[in-house]
């Protein structure tokens, strides 16, 4: 809303308003990084749908398990592979980065340094990785 | 010999012209000086026509944001031999309408600013037998921060979603209504709670971050955005869970 | 009057632990199934061992929340993309249908084959 109603007049006159660029986001390097981060939202998802045919596989039988890792070491599914294991680590990175600025954490009445919260995030990735390399490799 | 620098400055004279269009001022540079004292130079000596706004040259006010090079910036707060050789860019602030030169119209934020009622709101005031409401270092340093900003509103011009919607509350407008959210004299929060809660309150925010980035008094807003949107967050779920509570 | 119930805080707590169990937990399942076992760098486990894991029922059903989670954060993420990128925010309501809808089925699909293993 903005303050006033657009009459313009002699001793009121017109007020410039530049709209913005769909490309808004390529003029810079940090609000490139930004819609890199958003998007690697669609890779999550194309994740998901990989690992749901992962467990389909799975379940018919080992001959259909061979194929699927047979698939997922073809050249374009490497790649596509890749490409989102390069965005779900900048995902993880930006996310945990930026864990202390939405949550402070109070300890003994103090407020705990940013570096502490977004370090625990990152030992508790460390042991949520160690323990999946655990549960599913033995 | 003092060293010389170009100025370019957009100039935008709606009696004149339908667009902006840039003046270049061949301005001194001296070290000491700031893009504000360039401006002036050119205003005093070269181009009485030139209109800015400015005020206590020393970073306080909030009133001499415009864009430099395409980042918004305080021209009182950035040193002019910085951008040796130059030449500089001076352009308005961006996100906001421009009503001559560098001179935007704010109307949008100062509405929006006493929307989010930014003072101490009691139930009841204590009264004044009772003598002051006492505060802790520790109480002062949760909101201290946010009482830092200084309405520049460089956030809202770096900010792409007010830029993108100039409907959003935007960043600083936010980070005052926590300044006194968090302050333990305040009883406010549930008032303030309506305006925030609204679509283009918090929940426009994608903690892009630049506003934090380009605040010039380490204030913060895209943390006290997101903290305010956790503690929304579980306002809602306890509204939820209880719907009594509250009441 | 009773206001009409935001749901706006409850699409962002469903985002944002959603955030947290991919950042947490697809980066290795990726590495592991998307390049570690098909590509021999690790031995892969036996078929019989990974289908005693993911038959468990209470693993389906923690592989079923994963899965929600994961698909309604990248949702809600898109959703504010599209509006940030594309500046569709006029298309609101069939956004919303759109990016919500497709985690929805997502989710369901993830459901019913998670049901059907074994």
């Amino acid at each position: 809303m903005t303050s006033e109603r657009n009459r313009y007049t002699e001793f009121r006159p017109r007020w410039y308003r530049p709209r913005m660029s769909t490309w808004w986001w390529l003029k810079r390097w940090s609000s490139v990084a930004f819609i890199l981060r958003e998007l690697s939202s669609i890779f999550i998802a194309w994740f998901i749908y990989f690992f749901l045919r992962l467990v389909h596989a799975l379940g018919r039988g080992d001959a259909a398990y061979r194929e699927f890792l047979a698939w997922t070491a073809s050249p374009g599914i490497l790649a596509l592979n890749g490409i989102t294991f390069a965005f779900v680590l900048f995902h993880a990175v930006t996310w945990f980065n930026l864990a202390p600025q939405a949550m402070v954490v109070h300890l003994g009445g103090r407020r705990l340094p940013g570096a502490f919260v977004a370090g625990a995030n990152y030992v508790a990735w460390v042991l949520a990785t160690a323990f999946v390399l655990w549960i599913v490799g033995r | 010999m003092v060293d010389r620098i170009t100025i370019e400055v957009a100039r935008y004279r709606p009696e004149k012209e339908a667009e902006p269009s840039f003046q270049a001022y061949e301005v001194p540079c001296r070290k000491d000086w700031v893009i504000l004292d360039g401006l002036n130079h050119i205003k005093d000596f070269l181009d009485g026509t030139l209109s800015f706004r400015w005020s206590c040259r020393m970073g306080v006010c909030g009133s001499c944001g415009m864009t430099v090079n395409g980042e918004p910036k305080l021209t009182c707060a950035t040193f002019l031999a910085d951008y040796a050789p130059g030449p500089v860019r001076i352009e308005p602030l961006r996100n906001f309408p421009v009503i001559r030169d560098v001179i935007v119209d704010i109307g949008d934020f100062m509405q929006k600013l006493s929307a989010v009622k930014p003072w101490i709101i009691r139930d009841e005031e204590k009264p004044l037998a009772e003598g002051e409401y006492r505060q802790t270092p520790e109480q002062l340093d949760e909101y201290k921060q946010f009482s830092m900003c200084i309405n520049c509103m460089l956030c809202y011009s770096a900010c792409p979603v007010y830029g993108l919607d100039p409907e959003f509350i935007g960043p600083a407008a936010i980070a005052l209504a926590q300044r006194y959210n968090l302050d333990s004299r305040d009883q406010g929060a549930r008032q303030r709670r309506e305006i925030l809660s609204k679509h283009v309150g918090i929940w426009s925010c994608t903690f892009v971050g630049e506003c934090t980035k380009v605040c010039p008094k380490h204030v913060d807003p895209a943390g006290a955005i997101q903290r305010y949107k956790l503690s929304s967050a579980l306002e809602w779920v306890k509204d939820f869970v209880m719907p009594w509570h509250g009441q | 009057m009773m206001a009409r119930k935001p749901i706006e805080p409850g699409l962002w707590i469903l985002f944002s632990v959603g955030g947290v169990v991919a950042a947490m937990f697809v980066p290795v399942l990726l590495f592991l199934f998307g390049f570690a076992y098909p590509l021999g760098w690790l031995p892969s486990p036996s078929h019989t061992h990974l289908v005693a894991l993911v038959g468990h029922p209470l693993v389906r059903i923690l592989l079923f929340i994963v899965c929600t989670l994961c698909l309604l954060h990248a949702a809600h993420r898109f959703r504010y993309t599209l509006y940030d990128g594309l500046q569709l925010q006029h298309l609101q309501e069939l956004i919303v249908l759109f990016c919500y809808g497709v985690a929805l089925v997502g989710s369901l699909a993830a459901g019913v084959v998670l049901w059907q293993f074994g």
